[in-house]
């Protein structure tokens, strides 16, 4: 079996951000970081969830490298980490891409198609209903 | 304007992930490509180099489906299902299975035809959001042309 080489991007890295990523409240999290730093306790305030749950999932983003702790030792901000997301985005990219190779092929057959039926409806034009 | 189709990619619940993509043809065509194995193996290859040797349609319900692709250096792939709907040209549901160890999806492809083009709409339905992740898992540390259609268990991690 080959191994998943995509730069220098490991399966059990990529691994870590989808599964970080296959969840709603965790997707939320990162999608209030994305628009600045906040604590546990701002990050819990939209979420009908305790604190100690939102600081698991916390714990799972930052395992995973997309969250990462600011300096200030009372607050503890917590604040998204791009890369691991940029580098998720590109690997599925190139799979958008091979899909788009395959839909660029049935575009040419179409085109074959639409001729082929074109040609037949000239000579056969009686035959149409 | 000119027409810069590109597939689209929506993941409108946790157990699915639906591809659409506009194409310049009547959708009798469309559906022709899609479901006719003569066409099918022409276009449905993934990346370069893969050929496409068994491509068996059986195309009513109940009738079933078998798709193998080869790589020159002899790699090799397989997929089958079954056809729960077959409505012409507009409505083809199947169910689609990698081997044993994958689950089954229920993929449901949708034509709808406006001034001669055609819209294509493919949803890929997991039967449990358990079944999508550990179909993600084992996807995520696989060969990358093997999985190349595996892209519906990545995908759906992103919604």
């Amino acid at each position: 079996m080959r191994t998943l080489h995509f730069g220098h991007i490991t399966p059990d890295r990529l691994d870590a951000t989808f599964a970080a990523l296959a969840d709603p409240t965790r997707r939320a999290i990162l999608a209030r970081l994305a628009s600045g730093q906040a604590s546990v306790t701002e990050l819990a305030e939209p979420f009908a969830m305790s604190q100690p749950a939102i600081s698991k999932h916390l714990k799972v983003l930052e395992r995973a490298g997309l969250v990462s702790r600011g300096r200030d030792a009372q607050r503890r901000p917590r604040r998204l980490e791009a890369r691991p997301l940029a580098e998720a985005n590109a690997w599925l990219e190139h799979y958008r891409q091979l899909w788009e190779g395959n839909f660029q092929r049935l575009d040419v057959l179409l085109e074959e198609l639409k001729t082929q039926q074109q040609h037949r409806g000239h000579t056969k034009r009686g035959d149409r209903p | 304007m000119t027409n810069t189709a590109t597939v689209n990619v929506t993941t409108p619940t946790d157990r699915e992930v639906v591809m659409s993509r506009f194409f310049d043809a009547p959708r009798e065509l469309v559906w022709e490509a899609w479901t006719n194995p003569r066409y099918v193996r022409q276009w449905l290859l993934g990346p370069e180099g893969w050929t496409m040797p068994v491509c068996e349609i059986d195309l009513r319900p109940g009738g079933s489906w078998h798709y193998v692709w080869r790589k020159a250096d002899g790699a090799e792939m397989a997929m089958t299902g079954s056809y729960l709907e077959v409505a012409p040209p507009e409505r083809l549901v199947s169910t689609e299975k990698w081997g044993p160890e994958w689950p089954e999806t229920v993929n449901t492809l949708v034509l709808t035809e406006s001034g001669g083009r055609t819209t294509t709409t493919l949803a890929i339905a997991y039967p449990s959001r358990e079944a999508r992740d550990a179909a993600l898992k084992t996807g995520m540390t696989d060969g990358t042309e093997r999985s190349f259609a595996r892209l519906d268990a990545l995908l759906d991690t992103l919604g």
